[in-house]
């Protein structure tokens, strides 16, 4: 027992006025804005009379439609923070040279380069990906939702709260600077005491517990509750491609769980996993978390894969080339990825013999995503390709993202890295196909699957400029970044001496303001399509002539996604009903049986961020005793075994007669 | 509660979950004798130093470990190719393949990584440091 | 797997609309064993992290006490028998219960949560008196990467506990329903994984560890 026992310490850890940054204009107008934007977000809220609807519809939901809803929002929301991040990274590189030391001091400037990678693959990439698939899959594969409600409804909150962790860092006390990665031994306790690092840990802890429970959802979804007659050759690719993603998350999150849980045990109780001293490796930080990394890029851009496949077929009138080596491309990726992670660290000096295998290794991944490549663009071949907005999203994917994986290909040889690695040339490279491929993809799937989420059409024409200004805007910011990275200029740079420099940076700041441009636009898109979705409105529930079955229900679809669960014959299961003459039945609808909402997931999640945030100020009685809230939570729910009910068949009748007249109106 | 909608559900169901993972009395004692000989074997031959070379020894303990492993997967787990329709055993393999690949990965990298490292100075050679 | 549902009417290639949807309702099977045992595969590949930087760090002693100097083997034999012994009494419990007597099934899962607290009883006392030796995990990386692992495994089998606790206030209360049976299955996966997990720690860290 201590001396004197100190209860204020340990209510209070070391939390005290002092982290909340009153010396930082920007952090404080910041501040103010936020707290402005919640008051108007809280008012309206209740002059509406919106808070029970938002917990009783929304928080509490098990929908995986409109879970998949709140982790697109989520992904958004997130989005514009990282890319406030980027845009004070560009302006401040673009001034900071010689004599001019930019506006954001070092400490800061390395909080917004960490921050922004954390939240552009953590809290954007990761929900969007994940909220997709979350609606998608079940209407695809002709299910009424996922095979575990509630844990989808818990894994979003968790997210959301990982999420909530970030944004909190902000503004009470420091987000990490050590990159998004946290390499120890910067990221150790010596190194970094402050809660920076703690942020990063306890966050993401909490939503990678979150994504896993979401893979095992998916993969059990897909492998029990597809229609009759789907089996697995005749799932549609996207499908295909989010079990792989969802495996690729089972199998890689555990290793970013224990790494993470390894780094905080050195930094709260002293151990010597990456210490410099007493036997620590700190380079076995490096091998254990890139081995999750590796695998992670893979769980961004095999979904969106899988969204082009869907596109490039529906908007070439014409079937998938290929879909079976689409199949197994999709598979060697998933397992390859578990190859190559060294290349990532080439130069920490595993010898040749390791970096040429690991070089080899990580060239033949190519191959695969080359041949998906080629059946998109077979398949195109003489269909009749309407150039609707994902279809231009598509197109923009294949140039950007295609250069991108060519530099990519440059980076595999370990004799090119070891001038290139961490230079602005690495930078450029993965913005390059990350954003070519998962940004775009994303926009691609939200042009593509709007109406059928919400009943109506984005307005096309301003589609169209944030598409422009996004590819126009990327290429004219990275290029730059090519450019001086093959001169050696290093990444993560607040300052630099050399002015003959600055005109790069100057013009890759412009290609910022260019995108933020496009986001505004994609913005403005939204707004407009809301304001004329009468004129927008998709009756049919199927407005680009669709070949899967989501495109079979309403749209938006009802709560049961089916009346009736379909029977599937062929691939493309929806254009084979089209071709058939499929006529939707108007009768003889029976009860049908869902899950119960329940505010379970949220009140665990929402123990789970103040048990993280007592830990990362060392509150060590709020955490104890967030423990066994949490843990009394997670029983009493246990406790709960009245978790379904029947939508009775009066009501499925009412809701399909509804369709069925405005089908009829529509003609 | 719901166990009236229930009822027609658990019913159906429940053929499902007694085919599946169902042991028998004579599985788990089975299993339970083979462990016990295949835990004292391992201790036996540590404890009363039976092998002389490290290198046999460890992969003898390893070797006799993995079989142990497999025998409570098979007696206790009730492992089978036809548990869920195969799933189970996929899921497993595909597992053991990444568990080997990260394992003897890490091991082969953090090896090469640490014999590339310049030697460290002996305790008399860091006395006579400028 | 998905059952096929022979609905094709007339000649080849014709099909009526009603060949497209099931009529009746559509039980999709559960997925709650395979999910689960999904999560155990993602928890092995946590332990295979642990048993990793075990592997590369273990002998990394720091100019400390080695394994040779620390492992007491014949308590960790007494340790490995508590958990085998509680695999074997939850087989008895799983048997019991698909007999569907409550009574016996409650009796045998109250004996492996006995030998389960035995076994971490028994963990407790040695990481103490480790402690107390001054051979605590912030002594070396050897020390370090053996607290981890041998100790998540112990926080897994606490886990387990509680979990085995609970369910037997819930067989009290509800009996052996459907539901009851499938949670039952699952912490029977648990806990014999576990003990999978332990025969890597006892043969790889204990054993191979005393090795000079």
């Amino acid at each position: 027992m201590p001396e004197h026992f100190d209860l204020a310490k340990m209510i209070f850890g070391r939390l005290t006025l002092e982290a909340i940054p009153y010396h930082e204009p920007i952090l404080i107008m910041t501040f103010i804005g936020v707290i402005l934007g919640g008051i108007a977000v809280v008012g309206a809220l209740t002059y509406f009379k919106l808070w029970v609807p938002l917990w009783r519809d929304w928080i509490t939901s098990i929908d995986h439609k409109k879970i998949g809803i709140m982790y697109m929002i989520l992904g958004l929301v997130m989005f514009l923070r990282g890319f406030a991040d980027a845009l004070m990274m560009r302006a401040h590189q673009a001034m900071s040279f010689g004599d001019n030391p930019g506006f954001l001091p070092p400490h800061h400037y390395d909080q917004v380069f960490s921050a922004h990678g954390v939240i552009m693959i953590f809290f954007f990439a990761m929900p969007i990906v994940t909220g997709l698939m979350n609606y998608i899959v079940p209407l695809q594969i002709g299910a009424r939702d996922v095979s575990f409600p509630f844990l989808n409804n818990f894994s979003f909150w968790m997210t959301a709260c990982g999420a909530a962790l970030i944004m909190v860092s902000l503004f009470v006390g420091e987000f990490a600077k050590t990159g998004w990665l946290a390499y120890p031994p910067l990221s150790g306790i010596i190194a970094s005491p402050d809660v920076g690092v703690d942020y990063y840990i306890w966050a993401l802890q909490i939503a990678g517990v979150g994504t896993l429970l979401s893979g095992v959802n998916l993969i059990v979804t897909i492998i029990k509750m597809r229609a009759p007659g789907m089996t697995m050759m005749k799932m549609p690719v996207f499908t295909w491609t989010a079990l792989c993603t969802n495996i690729l998350i089972v199998a890689a999150f555990p290793i970013l769980t224990a790494v993470l849980a390894m780094l905080s045990l050195d930094r709260y109780v002293d151990t010597n996993f990456f210490t410099s001293d007493l036997g620590g490796s700190a380079m076995l930080y490096v091998n254990l978390i890139w081995i999750w990394g590796h695998p992670e890029v893979y769980i961004l851009v095999l979904p969106v894969f899988g969204i082009f496949s869907e596109v490039v077929a529906t908007f070439s009138s014409k079937r998938l080339f290929g879909y079976s080596s689409m199949v197994y491309a999709t598979l060697v990726i998933t397992i390859l990825s578990y190859i190559v992670w060294l290349h990532h660290f080439f130069t920490m000096g595993a010898g040749a013999s390791v970096n040429s295998f690991f070089g080899i290794s990580t060239m033949i991944i190519s191959i695969p995503t080359g041949a998906k490549l080629f059946n998109w663009l077979f398949t195109m071949y003489h269909g009749r390709i309407r150039f609707e907005l994902p279809m231009m999203w598509t197109v923009g994917f294949m140039v950007t993202f295609v250069i991108g994986g060519m530099t990519g290909v440059m980076l595999a040889v370990p004799a090119a890295d070891f001038v290139l690695h961490n230079s602005l040339f690495l930078i450029a490279h993965f913005h390059n196909v990350i954003i070519g491929g998962v940004v775009f993809g994303a926009f691609a799937a939200i042009n593509y699957w709007f109406p059928k989420t919400f009943g109506f059409k984005l307005d096309y024409k301003w589609g169209v400029h944030s598409f422009w200004l996004w590819f126009v805007g990327f290429w004219v910011a990275f290029t730059p970044l090519y450019v001086v990275g093959l001169m050696g200029v290093t990444r993560r740079m607040s300052h630099f001496d050399d002015t003959s420099l600055q005109i790069w940076f100057q013009i890759a700041a412009v290609g910022a303001g260019l995108v933020g441009l496009g986001i505004a636009c994609f913005f403005i898109q939204i707004g407009v399509s809301i304001w004329k979705r009468k004129e927008y409105a998709d009756v049919t529930g199927d407005p680009w002539d669709g070949r899967t079955l989501e495109w079979s229900t309403s749209s938006p679809p009802p709560d049961y996604n089916f009346a009736f669960t379909p029977v599937v014959h062929e691939q493309d299961a929806w254009f084979d009903m089209k071709k058939h003459g499929f006529k939707r039945p108007t009768e003889g609808f029976i009860a049908i049986h869902m899950p119960k909402n329940t505010g379970a997931g949220f009140i665990i999640a929402a123990i789970s961020a103040v048990i993280g945030f007592a830990l990362i100020w060392h509150m060590y009685l709020p955490a104890i005793v967030g423990f066994i809230a949490l843990l009394a939570a997670i029983i009493t729910h246990t406790f709960n075994y009245n978790r379904d009910y029947h939508i009775p068949a009066e009501e499925v009748v009412a809701v399909e007669n509804e369709r069925t007249r405005l089908l009829a109106n529509h003609v | 509660m719901s166990n009236a909608t229930h009822g027609t559900h658990a019913h159906h169901d429940d053929h499902h979950s007694d085919d599946a993972n169902h042991g028998s009395l004579y599985d788990y004692v089975v299993g339970f004798i083979l462990s016990v000989i295949l835990t004292a074997i391992p201790f036996w031959l540590v404890m009363d130093k039976i092998i002389d070379s490290k290198t046999v020894l460890s992969i003898v303990l390893l070797g006799i470990g993995a079989v142990q492993i497999v025998v409570h997967m098979v007696y206790f787990l009730h492992m089978s190719p036809k548990s869920e329709g195969g799933w189970n055993m996929m899921a497993m393999i595909f597992t053991i393949v990444l568990v080997v690949i990260t394992l003897s990965g890490s091991l082969w990298v953090m090896f090469h990584l640490n014999s590339n490292m310049m030697p460290m100075p002996t305790a008399e050679q860091m006395k006579n440091m400028p | 797997m998905s059952n096929t549902h022979a609905a094709t009417a007339g000649a080849a290639g014709i099909r009526t609309s009603e060949s497209f949807y099931l009529k009746e309702e559509h039980h999709p099977e559960n997925g709650t064993m395979l999910g689960f045992w999904l999560y155990l595969m993602s928890d092995c590949l946590l332990f295979a992290m642990l048993f990793a930087a075990y592997g590369v760090l273990g002998r990394n002693y720091a100019a400390g006490p080695s394994g040779a100097d620390l492992f007491d083997l014949p308590l960790v034999a007494l340790n490995t028998a508590f958990l085998l012994l509680s695999s074997i009494t939850y087989g008895f419990a799983m048997l019991q219960m698909y007999k569907k007597k409550v009574g016996k099934t409650l009796f045998w899962l109250g004996v492996t949560g006995l030998f389960g607290l035995a076994f971490l009883s028994l963990e407790i006392y040695e990481f103490h008196h480790l402690i107390h030796e001054g051979a605590g995990p912030q002594r070396s990386a050897f020390l370090t990467s053996f607290f981890a692992l041998v100790g998540t495994h112990g926080l897994h089998v606490t886990f387990g506990i509680v979990w085995l606790v609970t369910l037997m206030f819930q067989l009290k209360k509800h009996g052996i329903t459907y539901e009851n049976k499938r949670r039952v299955s699952c912490l029977s996966m648990f806990w014999h994984f576990l003990d999978v997990v332990w025969i890597g720690v006892f043969t790889f860290v204990y054993l191979m560890g005393t090795l000079v």
